[in-house]
């Protein structure tokens, strides 16, 4: 390994491929703060570059720089816009966008740019050291352990049932989970529920929904309140700097969420989305009680903790393709196309074969984590000024970022209907107090739950797999953990409020 | 002029593309059509976006065309763009549609209105034959292996693919099971929604053998982690000498995976064979060579009434097929 460690050193550190990891970076930041453009369209535009450049290693490192790049710079339109332009992002608008909401907009930038460096960084590590005994533990997932883990993942959602809401934030998912259902199912070869319409036979896209749920009833609401819209001028950066305690606060959270969060990128079809909802959830549920409540209020920590997460994820997502040549999401399928023109063969092989290519891309993280941070630290200020504009001219911005959004993906205007459609319908839903998160939870984690709980079933032959399958009962029985401590602990507290507490 | 016609839609793909793509190569002495736009029923970085791109490419640096846009338009998992061809046929006569073979068989589902004798056809251009492979540790050798273990336990020789029942991948392992005499009914297909994760679920011994396309499937044989057991190949591929056809092992089937180009309907003769005039011509090129190359393509060119009698023997193969299974 030291020996890899060495010609990895040497490789990464040449001229051209340190250029490789800042100009990757750099393009993968600006364009993944677009919301709308994900790192597997910058990285599909990318691809004939790199591949021009005829050099494996250095078109590696470009195409990583940009995939990790953008997922740096895709939270910060979850931060400052609530449009969160990746699924992976979305749990950071969760607690980021109240924060800046409340002037602290430098600071959630802070704390993302910190929390992405460090879920990398230690992502890397973890890569660096475990990579190769990883590539089995990937194998034990089988169909029936996957839809175990999108319910745990599902459990999130009981994050935003604390304040009486229960009600609403089940009704929220189940909707969800619905609409995800819209289109051709991986079960039959028909088209569900589109009525005919034929823009329906893909079913809905993920960037539209997102931008309906958080985007564009952002907009819309300052328009129709347009008292709040006047007043403006809070984005002012007022402290940048986290304090001594915030930082005591979030470096257990970063600590664990690196390592939870690089375990479930690992496995192939998990990914950034997954962890960082399994992040913010069980970070919820370990905070003491005073903290659970501002969670979804702009907490720090549920900040940090898919922040963390979803980069730590990232780097894990690179075990399955190194390893084993299986691209776990559409990004690193891309990244997969992407070696194959180069003649380099991922897999088993790849370690001991092209030994140069393997450990570059594992040293290029660690500066390009560095090259990140270091950009993106002394820019936060400028950024952060988006919110000192005032809010009325800043309505047309999100609202043409939104709509540009939406189409730019998949060139099909029928996108901006259902945007706007669906926008007005969130903005109903958001005056009548309906939590819009658990939807579009349930939307992103319902075409895998379903998929694999069907694939399970046919595998087999009925529900048998969740008692004969031991990892996938204990998940299952971990999520219900999830759901039913919360609400036992809320009771608890309520009862010894009351003065009856029970025995103990 | 025609590039045009639809400016307003495909200026974001053609933006995209000039960024991608270095523009047009000077025209030389054998240029045969000033420009064709490409229509792409898929979003950028599919399959078929990868065709259209690389044929636009080839065309372009080799001088046979002296300019080449594309507009990506998805929706209706590719019904769309057949739509707009054939209702936008006369403004769309520098207009070539790229698709495959989803379109014989969502055409026969009934998924698309539209089927491919509504379109003018162009020129099959390349093909990918299917492959049955399994996982490198699998004790399943050859396709006799996986005839026996599916007659001992059916249920637990599950064959999983990319694509959903009654996809393509799905066609191909029961088209073989029905060419090996056995039921293609009784064969438990498991779907996955992508090459990937299909691929996880060979490793981990979810699936006993996958169905996939022959060039993935070399591409994971040199990486040494599976077996290809069956090729739906006549012959022999020089790309893997070693994988047996299933026409060898005594299953008598073959299969291509085309692509091809389609135009509007009532496209004038001289265009059209125009059209396929430049096509023909491409393969010759060192540049079309670099394209094929750099994706694992195989060249497997049919024009005109040839696409025509090609495509209509397969898609009477798969209907019959789909009304066997009952997806008719």
């Amino acid at each position: 390994m030291l020996e890899g460690l060495l010609i990895g050193l040497q490789t990464a550190f040449s001229l051209q491929n340190l250029l490789m990891v800042i100009g990757g970076c750099l393009i993968g930041t600006f364009i993944g703060m677009l919301p709308g453009l994900g790192p597997m369209s910058i990285i599909a535009i990318m691809i004939p570059v790199a591949i021009s450049m005829g050099d494996p290693s250095a078109a590696l490192i470009l195409l990583a720089g940009v995939y990790y790049g953008a997922i740096f710079g895709g939270s910060t339109s979850s931060i400052l816009l609530n449009a969160p332009g990746v699924a992976g992002t979305v749990a950071s608008s969760f607690d980021g966008y109240p924060m800046a909401k409340q002037g602290k907009a430098g600071k959630a930038l802070t704390i993302a740019a910190i929390a992405s460096f460090a879920g990398g960084t230690i992502g890397a590590l973890l890569l660096m050291i475990f990579a190769p005994m990883l590539s089995s533990v990937a194998l034990l997932f089988h169909s029936a352990e996957y839809f175990a883990l999108m319910v745990v993942g599902l459990s999130a959602i009981a994050a935003f049932a604390g304040t009486g809401q229960v009600a609403k934030a089940l009704m929220m998912t189940v909707l969800g989970l619905m609409m995800a259902t819209v289109g051709e199912g991986a079960l039959f070869n028909l088209p569900r529920f589109t009525m005919g319409i034929m823009d329906l036979q893909s079913g809905f896209g993920f960037i539209t929904l997102a931008m309906a749920m958080f985007a564009l009833p952002e907009a819309l609401f300052l328009v129709l309140k347009p008292r709040v819209a006047k007043e403006g001028g809070e984005g002012e950066i007022k402290d940048l700097r986290i304090s001594r305690d915030e930082a005591k606060a979030i470096t257990p959270v970063i600590g664990r969420q690196s390592i939870q969060g690089f375990f479930i990128g690992v496995l192939p079809g998990a990914g950034a989305t997954i962890a960082s909802f399994l992040g913010y959830a069980v970070e919820r549920n370990i905070a003491p009680k005073e903290e659970q409540e501002q969670f979804g209020k702009g907490a720090i920590k549920g900040l940090a903790a898919p922040e963390t997460a979803n980069n730590a994820a990232c780097t894990g997502s690179f075990v399955p393709l190194l390893t084993l040549g299986i691209p776990g999401s559409g990004t690193t399928a891309i990244l997969l196309g992407a070696l194959i023109a180069l003649n380099v063969t991922p897999g088993p092989r790849l370690m001991i074969d092209e030994p140069q290519v393997f450990w570059a891309v594992i040293m290029s993280m660690f500066i390009g984590n560095l090259v990140l941070l270091i950009l993106n630290l002394p820019l936060i200020p400028y950024i952060a000024k988006v919110l000192s504009v005032p809010r009325n001219y800043l309505i047309p911005f999100i609202l043409f970022f939104t709509l540009m959004g939406a189409y730019i993906g998949q060139n099909n205007a029928t996108e901006l209907l259902i945007l706007v459609g669906f926008g007005v319908c969130a903005t109903a839903l958001r005056f009548a107090d309906y939590p819009l998160a658990p939807l579009l939870i349930g939307f992103i984690l319902g075409g895998m739950l379903e998929d694999n709980f069907a694939r399970s079933m046919q595998l087999y032959d009925g529900i048998a797999f969740i008692w004969e399958r031991p990892m996938t009962l204990g998940l299952l029985v971990i999520a219900a953990l999830l759901v039913v401590l919360p609400s036992y602990r809320a009771r608890r507290a309520r009862l010894r409020a009351e003065g009856v507490a029970d025995g103990d | 002029m025609l590039k045009f016609d639809m400016g307003r839609r495909a200026l974001m793909a053609t933006a995209v593309a000039a960024m991608a793509f270095a523009g047009p190569a000077l025209a030389d002495g054998h240029k045969v059509v000033d420009s064709i736009h490409f229509l792409i029923p898929g979003g950028a970085g599919g399959g078929w976006d990868g065709t259209a791109r690389g044929t636009g490419e080839a065309l372009t640096k080799a001088g046979i065309v002296g300019n080449a846009s594309y507009e990506n338009m998805s929706g209706g998992g590719g019904g769309k763009a057949i739509g707009y061809l054939i209702e936008n046929a006369d403004s769309n006569h520098g207009t070539l549609m790229v698709n495959s073979t989803p379109i014989v068989i969502r055409s026969l589902t009934g998924v698309f209105p539209h089927n491919f004798r509504d379109l003018t056809l162009v020129a099959g251009t390349i093909g990918d034959y299917a492959a049955i492979v399994v996982g490198k540790d699998s004790p399943i050798n050859s396709m006799d292996d996986l005839l026996a273990a599916f007659d001992a336990d059916p249920s637990a020789t599950a064959i999983g693919g990319g694509s959903v029942p009654g996809g393509m991948d799905h066609l191909v392992a029961a088209m073989v099971m029905e060419a090996a005499g056995k039921d293609a009914l009784g064969v438990k297909y498991i779907p996955y929604d992508a090459g990937g994760k299909a691929m996880a679920a060979l490793l981990s011994g979810e699936i006993a053998a996958l169905s996939t396309g022959f060039s993935e499937a070399v591409d994971l044989s040199n990486a040494g982690e599976v077996k290809i057991i069956g090729v739906t190949s006549d012959d022999r591929v020089s790309a893997a000498p070693d994988a047996k056809t299933m026409k060898e092992q005594g299953i008598d089937t073959s299969f291509v995976n085309w692509r091809g180009f389609f135009a509007a309907p009532g496209l004038p003769e001289d265009k059209l064979a125009m059209y396929q005039d430049a096509i023909g011509k491409m393969y010759d090129t060192s540049e079309w060579e670099d394209v094929r190359a750099r994706n694992g393509w195989v060249n497997i060119h049919n024009s005109g009434a040839d696409f025509q009698s090609f495509l209509e023997e397969q898609e009477k193969v798969i209907g019959d097929l789909m009304k066997k299974l009952g997806f008719l």
